[in-house]
């Protein structure tokens, strides 16, 4: 690697050969993944990786740099969603309505992150996690209630620019036996911009800001004594990581061209997102990378492993019932305590550990 | 002489004011204080009579939950986000108690009711007292002193637990019914009070002060007290503070499981995920509570409860917001919570 490289990756570098093969590979996977993977699915499956990836760092961010654990970032995830969701009903197809709803989705994300961290942190890190259950389910209740405004349940289709549409055929034929279309633009916006804002939480994380909060999560009153405001830190994490988490809901509507509940706000993502962090590693941002792949990759793919060994065991007690596909989340969290326990630093940590 | 050079010394009682007097009162005031500004805000006063018991049943069952949460917090600064588990566990026991012994249940004889109702309940805290002793061994003693992998490992166990619900229960949400006795209402006032709910606040009620006379007035609660305000000294003193640790959280998961019961009967539907949902307004009545202290998740929870009622007469798009509403305004008022028994740091 040369010097640039390591500039781009702010001096953070995988620091283990297996590691960096790896994440290569998912690099030029996810770069090239609409000429490698032809089908819809494969591609719903990298956009959705690339969104997760930078879902999964900013949440990393608050948790393994911070340490503070929230249960909000999905209402972050979701009110980026929605900003573009709304904007663009309200406004009409356009550029600037995606511009705009991203924009007001991110800065009311801050906002309330904000005012969270006000009221939470000043008195204990521990109530950061209770209080952001609390407006976290409120707020996913709220939206679902709200239907004249959000589409309850339903959710909202977006209308977003034909440039990104599937009806857009910039060229005729086919490169690279895949036909160019907007739905190809679209995932390279998705791409580009994750890839972006990885970088950037990349630098955040490896600035004097990251190091101050690593000195925070390990020892957070001597942080304090050597004159680091603890508060304004965790409270600047926060909103930063709030910041991101939006941005990327926003990519994710214009992605599926849908908003709703259960594809942003829903606990079932929160308890994704906790699982993608620590399988992939606290406190490391490239554990999002591995955490994140591999996770979407297991859901779009093990289910149909389980369903296959639910049927091969048909015939005892109980055994099928634990290998249903639907019960893949209990799998999920026996692995989840088990690394929190033995491998708190996830793949990544193990991996730097053999160098 | 000495006494003429000394300084007259004459102390005086300064009697504090009146304002002053009432200040660890204050707690307390709030909840007659919410229930007339319900009664200014509800026109109809026998809804507002159905509501304001509706809210007291709520805030009792929610106060059996929230006991034995914050009371692990305050003796062991554990803080268990599983504790839902215990709700959902229990309320599914307690529903297939009630189920197999539909032939006392569906008799209209309030002894035979009462008889399958206790079985009901004990089975159901057997079992989450039992699943709770589990749950402290496998999963929380080994983060002792580390917040954010307690939050993290019990968040894990409450997804193990509620798959496990899936697992040996089913996918489906299960209904049951009051036992008879209990179905129906009562006319007061004008106003329809349904059985169910006046005995679930005179059940809150006694086992809210079960718990303070066993805190108040025995030995044990004594050490559990102590244990609260000061662990090591109680351990200096020869006690071990391990066993009362995990005595109060079994006894606080089982108290979870008999709270999931009520719940249960109180909704007449089950789900794997409802100990989930009753855990977020567990949450805030622990953190407006103070955490460790059982008056002020009491009082807590009854205003919780109350809110939730009133808002959801005037609006009901608010209620749950209402309540994040009163938890803020009561962090801005008393940072710590209401009645902090331990200083949060």
């Amino acid at each position: 690697m040369g010097i640039l490289s390591m500039d781009i990756l702010s001096g953070d570098g995988p620091r283990s050969r297996v590691l960096a093969v790896i994440l290569v590979a998912i690099l030029v996977a996810l770069a090239f993944a609409p000429f490698l993977f032809p089908g819809s699915r494969a591609l719903e499956t990298a956009a959705r990786i690339c969104i997760f990836i930078v879902l999964v760092a900013s949440y990393d961010l608050l948790l393994g740099y911070g340490g503070i654990v929230s249960f909000a970032h999905t209402m972050f995830f979701g009110l980026g969603a929605y900003g573009v969701a709304l904007a663009t009903v309200h406004l009409g197809r356009g550029w600037d309505a995606l511009v705009i709803g991203t924009l007001a989705g991110t800065v009311l994300a801050v906002v309330v992150a904000f005012v969270i961290a006000l009221f939470s942190l000043r008195v204990r890190a521990i109530f950061f996690a209770m209080i952001t259950l609390a407006v976290a389910s409120a707020v996913a209740v709220l939206v679902s209630q709200l239907s004249w405004l959000t589409g309850g349940e339903d959710g909202m289709n977006l209308t977003i620019p034909r440039e990104l549409t599937p009806a857009f055929k910039p060229i005729d034929g086919k490169v690279f036996g895949t036909t160019i279309n907007g739905r190809v633009l679209n995932y390279y916006l998705v791409f580009l911009s994750c890839l972006a804002l990885f970088l950037i939480l990349l630098r955040v994380v490896n600035s004097p800001f990251g190091r101050v909060l690593l000195a925070i999560r390990e020892n957070a009153f001597r942080a304090e004594a050597i004159g680091y405001k603890v508060v304004l830190y965790r409270t600047a994490a926060t909103c930063l990581s709030a910041a991101v988490a939006a941005l990327a809901g926003a990519l994710y509507a214009i992605w599926l061209r849908y908003v709703g509940p259960g594809t942003t706000l829903s606990m079932e993502i929160m308890i994704d997102i906790l699982l993608m962090v620590v399988i992939g590693g606290m406190g490391t941002i490239w554990g999002a990378v591995i955490g994140a792949t591999l996770f979407t990759l297991a859901q779009s793919y093990l289910q149909d492993l389980m369903s296959k060994a639910a049927e091969a065991t048909a015939g005892l007690p109980l055994i099928p019932d634990l290998l249903n596909p639907d019960r893949w989340l209990l799998w999920l969290g026996v692995l989840f305590i088990l690394s929190v326990y033995f491998f708190p630093s996830g793949i990544v940590g193990r991996l730097r550990a053999r160098g | 002489m000495m006494s003429d050079n000394a300084p007259v010394h004459a102390p005086t009682l300064v009697r504090p004011n009146l304002l002053a007097r009432m200040e660890p009162w204050v707690p307390a005031l709030l909840v007659p204080v919410l229930v007339v500004m319900g009664f200014l805000a509800i026109p109809n006063t026998p809804s507002w009579l159905t509501l304001t018991v509706n809210g007291l049943a709520m805030g009792m069952m929610i106060f059996v939950i929230a006991s034995g949460m914050t009371l692990v917090f305050g003796l062991m600064d554990v803080i268990n986000f599983g504790h839902g588990a215990f709700i959902s566990f229990g309320a599914f026991v307690g529903v297939s108690v009630l189920l197999a012994l539909g032939g006392l249940t569906a008799s209209p004889s309030l002894a035979l009711n009462l008889v399958a109702l206790m079985a009901a309940v004990i089975g159901a805290m057997l079992v989450t007292g039992g699943l709770g002793w589990a749950f402290e061994r496998v999963i929380v003693r080994p983060v002792y002193g580390a917040h954010l992998k307690q939050i993290l490992v019990t968040m894990g166990g409450l997804i193990v637990a509620e798959q496990l619900i899936y697992v040996i229960w089913g996918p489906h949400e299960v209904f049951i019914l009051r036992p008879e006795a209990l179905k129906g209402a009562v006319t007061f006032a004008g106003a329809a009070l349904e059985k169910y709910r006046l005995v679930a606040v005179g059940f809150g009620l006694v086992v809210f002060l079960a718990m303070r006379w066993v805190l108040q007035g025995t030995k044990i609660g004594l050490i559990v007290r102590a244990g609260v305000e000061n662990r090591e000294m109680v351990q200096a003193l020869g006690y071990r503070i391990q066993l009362v640790f995990i005595g109060v959280f079994v006894a606080g998961s089982a108290l979870a499981g008999l709270g999931g019961v009520m719940w249960a009967l109180y909704q007449e539907l089950i789900t794997a995920h409802m100990g989930n949902e009753i855990m977020i307004l567990v949450f805030i009545v622990v953190i407006i509570g103070g955490l460790g202290s059982v008056e002020g998740a009491f009082i807590g929870a009854l205003l919780v409860g109350l809110l939730q009622n009133y808002t959801a007469y005037l609006e009901p798009k608010l209620a749950l917001v209402s309540n994040i509403a009163l938890m803020v305004a009561i962090l801005m008022w008393r940072p710590q919570g209401m009645m902090p028994v331990i200083k949060v740091k």
